[in-house]
């Protein structure tokens, strides 16, 4: 009896890398995408490239928010909760200060695009500012501490800036200005928002300048020797503390930024949205490749793009479960994400 | 008694006794004296003890898997699911409108048994492939199954009602029941018995028998060979390899065992509850069982008990009290201004209310700040965090 469980724990303890799994793997994606061409072709090239550019937009808005999370796992290993209401934070920081430039709904022209660039800068200084001081109370002093310390501080803090913004503006759906442009292009008989394609270029450009910067500048060289051996970069005279820190700072500007995205995009913004928000994102991070910065961008344009396939063509009550069910399966058959690489245990 | 006296003398300095003593203590007097202070109007207070039981009970679990194995589970919740679930299928109406058209009326204690089982069956389901992965990468695929169990649950209409959830789920019955003035009531033996959820007391004598169960059951494993192997793994995956522990059937066994014991909660939950509902399972719960584990003290059962204790009352007693509490205060100091509803101020109760997410914070980021190890770690986790080695004799004599 005792056996007969014993074999048939190895059996499926074994199955994650058979390639008889392997095989199943790849069946059930191409069924998955056999079943989408079937519903695209179906529905239309319009809708279909209506669906994509939504699908890349939000993709776009969560590789923003991957690229913190994957930035800080990579350097501290740690899941850093309070990411995703870092980037809430971004988006009522900057709601407050839209008044305060006199930017009303209903401005148009360019005329209100140098006070709207001056309202990101401040919020993207202001929540790097947060980050960098949550990264100072909460998770330096528990360096040395065990695992789960940071992760319950991370928690916590989390639960401190949610209730924050809680008792800043209440429980309610808070309207965000809708100040981008609500035409469409029509491309040979293809309808795309004009709103879609700000969104996702300016979030794709964010994205390429962090990247360039963290592969060419000092400061970038530093973040990535500390991120593969804290220790040894100590040694070389890299200030450890100033690298986290300006890690995270990066971390929040890039989430800063991604609120004010979501915030233009969707226009409604709530306390609670960097929960969900901040989960997706992260799965990104993980399908991409944890720790792997190109890798977080491309998991959140597909994660993006998988969730607008799924509330489109298929049930919207089922999209989380399509992606954590993918976070599930990019653990079971490539644990180190599409770009990651393998790294052998200590 | 000399021998008693001599138990005392031997555990007078030990900080895992004296939690033991005074929970147990505090456990069997705590009906008895909530309806003496309040004059006989503690029915309420009794009941939300019991259902702090059940997090107890989810505490002592998850510290299989978080404290004894080094397993970070992120998703336990989908197990207390799966209990909750399994016993509101099994146990109410619910599969007569079904596909299959028929209910089953399952009685308690073998759904108790059977809700245990199917937990652990989930755990070792999820476990068996996903074990090899170390550290964090196990954590992000718990994460996504406690995602994944509650919304699942949600979205099979035709069996679980959806967002409605299950209710009228059947009660445990005993042939017989004593109560007592404790529970407010003469001396008397009751025939067929059944726990009715206005009886709080025979809910918090039921949750307190399997607590007590669980413990007895926990602190033998802790010891037994497949407690050290748990340790050995948890400290250092490749030596207790090497050692020729089966380091997977280990971990799996962890898994398994740990989510049976929020398998049997979960059925104590529904059936206490009388509804189980896609809601009570999210991200939050299993994130407020890890606290619990890790405030209390990981891998030793009186602090993940303490700490469960601790932080329920927190949650469910402290903060939703406050608000009249500091309402109440602020008449009698004489500040009724601060009472006083206007456009920019919304009264000091609701005031209050706006700040249990940072109230809630502020406890889990001081706590793990001034006690990183928890209130009442094991003795050989602070000894490594004191001295940072690993102390032999500790092995052996905790």
């Amino acid at each position: 009896m005792i056996g007969a469980l014993a074999r048939t724990l190895a059996a499926l303890r074994n199955f994650g890398n058979s390639n008889f799994a392997t095989l199943m793997g790849l069946l059930v994606v191409a069924v998955a995408v056999v079943l989408t061409i079937q519903h695209v072709l179906q529905h239309g090239a319009s809708y279909f490239f209506q669906i994509l550019t939504i699908g890349i937009a939000d993709g776009s808005i969560y590789a923003l928010i991957a690229l913190g999370y994957t930035m800080v796992y990579g350097i501290i290993e740690l899941i850093n909760f309070a990411h995703g209401d870092v980037f809430t934070l971004g988006a009522f920081v900057s709601l407050a200060l839209f008044p305060l430039f006199g930017v009303k709904e209903g401005t148009s022209g360019l005329g209100y695009v140098i006070p709207l660039l001056a309202i990101a800068i401040i919020t993207m200084g202001l929540v790097g500012m947060v980050n960098v001081a949550i990264e100072r109370v909460a998770y330096r002093p528990l360096r040395h501490a065990p695992r789960l310390a940071p992760l319950i501080t991370a928690i916590g803090m989390s639960s401190i800036l949610e209730g924050a913004m809680y008792l800043w503006r209440g429980p309610y759906r808070l309207h965000y200005p809708d100040l981008l442009p609500a035409t469409r292009l029509n491309i040979n008989g293809v309808s795309i928002g004009v709103k879609d394609l700000i969104v996702l270029t300016l979030a794709i450009a964010l994205a390429i300048a962090f990247t360039l910067f963290t592969n060419l500048s000092t400061l970038g060289k530093a973040m990535r020797a500390t991120a593969q051996d804290r220790d040894a970069a100590q040694l070389m005279g890299i200030d450890i503390n100033r690298t986290i820190a300006a890690t995270f700072f990066i971390g929040a500007v890039l989430a800063g930024a991604g609120g004010i995205i979501y915030g233009l995009y969707i226009n409604n913004v709530t306390f609670d949205l960097g929960f969900i928000s901040g989960l997706i994102a992260f799965t990104a991070a993980v399908f991409g490749g944890i720790g792997n910065i190109p890798g977080a961008a491309i998991g959140g344009l597909l994660i993006g793009v998988i969730a607008a396939f799924n509330n489109g063509y298929f049930d919207s009550a089922w999209t989380e479960i399509v992606i954590f069910g993918i976070l599930i399966a990019t653990l079971v058959f490539r644990p180190t994400g599409l770009l990651g690489m393998r790294v052998p245990e200590k | 008694m000399t021998r008693l006296r001599q138990l005392i003398r031997d555990n007078r300095s030990n900080p895992n006794a004296i939690a033991y003593a005074v929970m147990a203590i505090a456990a069997v007097s705590f009906p008895a004296i909530a309806q003496f202070a309040t004059g006989g109007n503690a029915d309420y207070l009794v009941s939300l003890a019991a259902d702090g039981g059940v997090f107890v009970l989810l505490a002592i679990g998850l510290n299989v898997v978080v404290g004894f194995a080094g397993l970070l589970d992120l998703g336990y919740a989908a197990f207390f699911a799966i209990g909750s679930y399994t016993y509101g299928m099994l146990a109410s109406e619910q599969l007569i409108s079904s596909p299959i058209h028929h209910a089953l009326h399952v009685p308690f204690w073998i759904a108790l048994v059977l809700g245990t089982f199917i937990a652990a069956g989930a755990g070792a389901l999820l476990g068996a492939p996903t074990l090899r992965l170390r550290g964090d990468y196990l954590a992000i695929v718990t994460l996504g199954f406690g995602e994944i169990v509650p919304r699942f649950f949600r979205n099979m209409k035709d069996w679980t009602s959806g967002v409605n959830g299950i209710s009228a789920l059947d009660v445990p019955t005993l042939p017989f029941w004593i109560t007592g003035p404790w529970a407010n009531t003469q001396l008397a033996i009751e025939q067929n018995f059944r726990f009715v959820s206005f009886n709080a007391t025979a809910w918090y004598v039921l949750i307190i028998i399997l607590i007590v169960a669980s413990v007895i059951g926990v602190n033998n494993l802790y010891g037994s060979r497949l407690g050290r192997a748990w340790m050995a793994v948890r400290e250092d995956e490749t030596a207790a390899a090497a050692m020729g522990v089966n380091t997977v059937n280990t971990k799996l066994l962890a898994f398994a065992i740990g989510a049976s014991f929020s398998g049997f909660a979960g059925a104590f939950y529904g059936a206490k509850l009388s509804l189980v509902s896609p809601d009570s399972f999210g991200f939050i719960v299993s994130i407020t069982i890890l606290s619990m584990v890790v405030l209390g003290g990981m891998g030793n059962i009186p602090g993940a008990m303490v700490g469960a204790i601790l932080l329920y009352w927190v949650l469910y007693k402290f903060l939703p009290d406050a608000p009249q509490q500091v309402s109440a205060l602020a008449d009698n100091l004489g500040f009724h201004s601060l009472n006083v509803v206007t456009p920019d101020w919304p009264g000091i109760a609701e005031f209050v209310s706006r700040l249990k997410f940072i109230l809630f914070g502020l406890i889990l980021v001081s706590i793990m700040l001034l006690r990183p190890q928890g209130l009442l770690p094991s003795r050989l986790r602070s000894q490594e965090l004191q001295r940072g080695v690993h102390d032999e004799s500790a092995v052996v004599t905790s």
